[in-house]
């Protein structure tokens, strides 16, 4: 493969209507068009070549809801079938009754003993049609209805820096600080701690890895301001899930 | 008599000094900040978001929605009067049209993106200043976008083609004026904004839009240094 070809270097950040590579050796992909002989940026983010593959990840926008995302939604209506959730995204989804639990609902009963309005929950988008109508289901480990605890918002594309490789920035975090952290892949995230101190250490926390997101060595980073704020941070190599509850 | 010296000084085909930055509203999704000389342009861009009220929403494709707004401390010592009027509607308008070819807004049916333009300070150019700013603002929203739109007025003063015109020089009274405002997107190679005021000649109207592309492809080098610096700074 001709190098020449290429325009840009991998990791470079890009803007929309940048050429990227001339000729037909590269293949468009996520945040990329083809344009005569070019293949052309169509969206801010960092540029990535994958072999023949250039793509590009985005470093802003708001959240697009994916199948099979785990994120943290409001409870913001109640309908015959089921539930309508806030997904802090432009679409509403719809969380039906028999994908919201198991029990045997008779006809009029009140859905609020199960979500109320205004609840947050934990749930997975399992399918977004071509309208991006979103629909949700309970069913699956960690997915449930949040009680207590903060929530705060991220920008959804630097949801992947919170949570790390295999969820190693997120488990650093837990650990130092004693909170329960559920990141949602919409940038919702719920914290629960002991106390409200640890709390807001780890709403701190979570602002600064927002803020630096693409900084290299990012959790070397984290691990240092954890340790300014006197928390035992630790960075080890986990093996969880990295969507979702990590 | 012939316009043979600017009355700014600059050369005919000089921009005004131009300052450009990026993510200036910490509650909008995508904002930025554009000056060309004494004209200064914010743009804010919400969304997507859900669109209401419901009969707006379009099943195929998502919706753009720019709205211009001067504010009333913003001419030169007569205040403007705040509000919707003929003429922002028209601007509004026209920045919608020449935003529109380079955003792809098929991944967001039934929804809008909203965007808010607003100049603090004015001196001719107002509307390229405002798609200049639009267009940094929506890249910085992470909108799919084929290009960035760059946007300059060119124009004959008294005979002499002459790129961005300030307010001075639209106001001259000595001979004719024409104000050429567009917006030019370079990868499509397509005015997508061509207005004018005034009357020119075939010849110098060609001379006045080679010479407006020019400067919109300079602008556009402006915008794209503006959004990589963004993310520039924060990586050191």
């Amino acid at each position: 493969m001709d190098k020449t070809n290429l325009k840009i270097n991998d990791k470079d950040v890009v803007v929309p209507g940048e050429i990227l590579a001339e000729g037909m050796d590269y293949l468009p992909s996520q945040g990329t068009y083809r344009k005569d002989n070019h293949v052309i940026a169509s969206m801010l983010g960092l540029a990535r070549i994958e072999g023949k593959v250039i793509k590009i990840i985005p470093l802003s926008g708001n959240y697009l809801p994916k199948r099979g995302d785990v994120i943290v939604g409001k409870v913001a209506d109640i309908n015959f079938s089921g539930w309508s959730v806030e997904t802090n995204s432009a679409y509403a989804a719809m969380l039906s009754m028999k994908d919201a639990t198991s029990d045997y609902i008779r006809r009029g009963e009140d859905l609020t003993k199960y979500f109320n309005i205004g609840d947050y929950i934990v749930t997975k988008i399992y399918n977004v049609t071509s309208q991006n109508l979103i629909d949700l289901t309970m069913k699956g480990p960690g997915l449930r209805k949040l009680t207590t605890g903060r929530i705060m918002k991220v920008a959804s594309p630097k949801v992947p820096r919170i949570i790390g490789k295999q969820g190693s920035m997120v488990s650093m975090i837990k650990k130092a600080t004693n909170c329960n952290i559920i990141v949602g892949q919409n940038g919702v995230v719920w914290i629960k701690g002991l106390n409200p101190e640890d709390e807001l250490i780890t709403v701190e926390t979570i602002k600064k890895i927002e803020d630096e997101s693409h900084v290299s060595g990012l959790t070397g980073i984290i691990q240092k301001f954890l340790e300014s704020k006197g928390r035992k941070a630790v960075l080890e190599t986990v093996t969880e899930e990295t969507t979702g509850e990590a | 008599m012939v316009y043979k010296k600017r009355l700014d000084g600059r050369k005919f085909d000089e921009l005004r000094e131009i300052e450009a930055k990026v993510g200036v509203i910490q509650n909008a999704t995508g904002s930025a900040y554009f000056r060309i000389g004494k004209t200064v342009a914010y743009a804010a861009v919400y969304g997507p978001r859900e669109l209401y009220p419901r009969f707006m929403q379009d099943p195929k494709k998502g919706l753009l929605r720019c709205n211009y707004n001067m504010l009333p401390f913003s001419g030169s010592g007569e205040r403007v009067r705040p509000g919707p009027s003929r003429r922002s509607r028209e601007i509004s308008l026209v920045t919608d049209k020449a935003l529109l070819p380079v955003v792809d807004l098929e991944q967001f049916p039934n929804s809008v993106v909203d965007v808010f333009i607003e100049l603090p300070q004015t001196d001719a150019g107002s509307r390229c200043a405002g798609i200049c700013a639009a267009s940094m603002a929506l890249a910085d929203a992470g909108i799919i976008m084929k290009d960035l739109v760059g946007a300059v007025s060119a124009g004959v003063v008294d005979g002499q083609v002459v790129l961005d015109l300030n307010y001075d020089e639209e106001a001259y009274e000595e001979g004719d004026v024409a104000d050429i405002p567009v917006a030019y997107i370079p990868s499509l190679d397509k005015f997508s904004l061509l207005q004018m005021d005034g009357k020119v000649k075939k010849e110098d109207l060609v001379k006045a839009l080679e010479m407006a592309k020019k400067g919109a492809m300079h602008i556009i080098e402006v915008q794209k240094k503006a959004l990589k610096s963004k993310f520039e700074v924060s990586r050191k």
